[in-house]
């Protein structure tokens, strides 16, 4: 009867186990599958000639990305830029300030902000805030600065939850020690709070970027698209999140490739970015 | 007991090993047989009505219509995954080996804004704009505003075919705006009074103006007569003969009846 029981928990371990392992599996998988396509033509026209190359015509046989990966840069810049600041006060009110009533309030509505699906915030961004960039400031209105808009609100939710995560994780008694000696409350979290959780912060900001450049619907929608390396805000852009999903219908042969490199560059920059973060996270839990 | 594991490790995967079982037996499945087509996104949505008016007169067969694009299409007809594809361009090399009907022929329209003056335009105008020549509406005798120029991204029928009948050897140039559809290229020319785009005749309605090219208006009895010169064939595709089912629906598309529903839709019949 106990042999029975040892089975069957072993067996349920076995399981589990097994079901675990299949997100790695499908990592691999896809992995696999983006180099196998993505690394050929990277043979074939010179990985100098695809990164820094500045014309893409698939078709006519330029593959170049280099205004794409620019660009991706840039929004996910100016998203940081407009994002991180309101991010970082949020989540600093929600584990420094906030009552338990208005903590009930804003972390479900943050979270329901994180739900909201991409195709969303583009409408949003195509339906009001294009017309009314090309109305006050100019342009078409298809710009870096609609894309930052709409990604710097898409991002908020991400570095909200993570930097409060390391806020929280701040112990109770550096902010006792620092009120103890007399410090006010902002002096406290200003001086000892924040610099306490800054890897955890920096983590935050680099998992938004890795959002940010990640994201595509949105970006389809309010950034115009055009091929050019933007020299204004008001400037269409392409990302290479775009670039793949806007061609991917229609690519065949070297073409379909292409899509498939800027695939490879896109892992390559997302890879770097979780890693970064990674070794912040594990640097503050080290300490 | 080893089977029982076995067993129970597959469970979750039968879905998998059924759904990739059932893809490819589509088509003379069970009593109610299926046409699949695929391909071209501008040729969909009329393969579609088509669809309809067909299933009316067949009940017995399904119709079954994807997008995808012109070279999917292409490429899964080749394949034999699905029994027709559709193109809105000419094939090219080693495609050429399906067959190829023409349904019907499509202009390409040229769009702005309703707002926008312009009551003509000329193909070396066009040329110009979008070849970043010609960047402000004043040099069209406008106000001096940018012009946001509207395209196809690369690969789309369409846009194929307006480099090909229009641009000729001038590149389109980097600066002007990309968008994924017709229907998308509509939404920008129909929100933004500064724009230009070009999209399938079939598609234009009230919320674009379309401008009539060297004086002559992108109107259905101009196709005809050929004095509107930017047109390309809707294609249906087959890899050899194809089944009984397939046949019916492209003799239907062909028929009088089918070439009605084409006519009403805006586009070109072949045979008239």
């Amino acid at each position: 009867m106990n042999r029975r029981i040892a089975n069957k928990e072993n067996l349920i371990r076995l399981v589990l186990l097994l079901f675990a392992l299949s997100s790695l599996l499908f990592l691999f998988i896809i992995f696999i599958f983006i180099l196998s396509e993505g690394v050929p033509l990277f043979l074939k026209a010179g990985v100098r000639n695809i990164t820094m190359g500045s014309r893409w015509a698939p078709t006519k046989g330029f593959f170049g990305i280099f205004p794409m990966i620019v660009s991706s840069f840039m929004v996910t810049f100016g998203a940081l830029v407009l994002g991180a600041p309101l991010a970082l006060a949020c989540s600093t009110y929600l584990s420094e300030y906030a009552g338990k009533k208005t903590g009930m309030i804003l972390k479900p509505s943050l979270e329901l902000l994180a739900g909201i699906p991409s195709v969303v915030y583009g409408f949003l961004g195509v339906v009001y805030l294009v017309p009314l960039i090309r109305e006050y400031l100019g342009g078409s209105g298809f710009s870096i600065l609609s894309t930052s808009l709409v990604l710097g609100v898409m991002i908020l939710p991400t570095i909200t939850s993570i930097s409060f995560d390391a806020l929280m994780s701040v112990p109770a008694a550096f902010r006792e020690g620092s009120l103890a000696m007399g410090a006010t409350k902002w002096q406290t979290v200003y001086k000892v709070v924040l610099p306490a959780a800054r890897s955890g912060i920096l983590a935050s900001f680099i998992l938004g970027m890795g959002r940010a450049i990640g994201e595509t619907m949105a970006v389809i929608m309010v950034a115009g698209n055009a091929l050019k390396i933007p020299t204004s805000l008001l400037d269409p852009l392409r990302t290479l999140t775009s670039n793949i999903a806007l061609e991917l219908a229609y690519a065949t042969g070297d073409h379909r490739q292409a899509l498939f490199s800027t695939g490879v560059v896109l892992l390559v920059i997302i890879m770097s970015l979780n890693l970064i973060a990674n070794f912040w996270v594990k640097r503050r839990v080290g300490r | 007991m080893r089977i029982a594991i076995t067993g129970l490790l597959l469970l979750p995967l039968t879905p998998f090993l059924l759904g990739c079982g059932n893809h490819t037996g589509n088509v003379s499945k069970g009593r109610k047989s299926t046409v699949t087509i695929a391909g071209s996104t501008s040729v969909m949505p009329f393969t579609e009505k088509l669809a309809e008016h067909f299933k009316i007169e067949k009940p017995g067969i399904n119709v079954d219509v994807q997008g995808g694009g012109s070279s999917a299409g292409i490429r899964a007809c080749i394949n034999r995954t699905v029994d027709i594809g559709m193109s809105s361009r000419e094939l090219k090399g080693d495609e050429k080996v399906l067959k190829e009907i023409i349904i019907c022929h499509d202009g390409i329209a040229v769009v702005v804004h309703p707002r926008n003056p312009l009551s003509g335009i000329t193909l070396e105008q066009i040329r110009a704009i979008y070849g970043g020549k010609i960047r402000n509406w004043k040099q069209l005798g406008w106000i001096d505003r940018n012009i946001d120029a509207v395209t196809r991204e690369e690969g789309s029928g369409t846009r194929g075919a307006f480099e090909e009948l229009v641009m000729g050897k001038t590149d389109i140039h980097d600066s002007t705006m990309v968008q994924d559809s017709n229907g998308s290229v509509k939404e920008v020319v129909a929100t933004d009074p500064y724009a230009i785009g070009f999209i399938s005749l079939g598609v234009v309605d009230a919320k674009v103006k379309a401008l009539p090219v060297e004086g002559v208006g992108p109107k259905v009895e101009n196709i005809k007569t050929g004095r509107y010169r930017i047109v390309r064939p809707f294609l249906y595709l087959t890899m050899g003969e194809p089944a009984d089912a397939a046949r019916l629906f492209i003799a239907y598309a062909l028929s009088k009846d089918g070439q009605l529903v084409l006519k009403k839709e805006g586009l070109v019949p072949i045979d008239e």
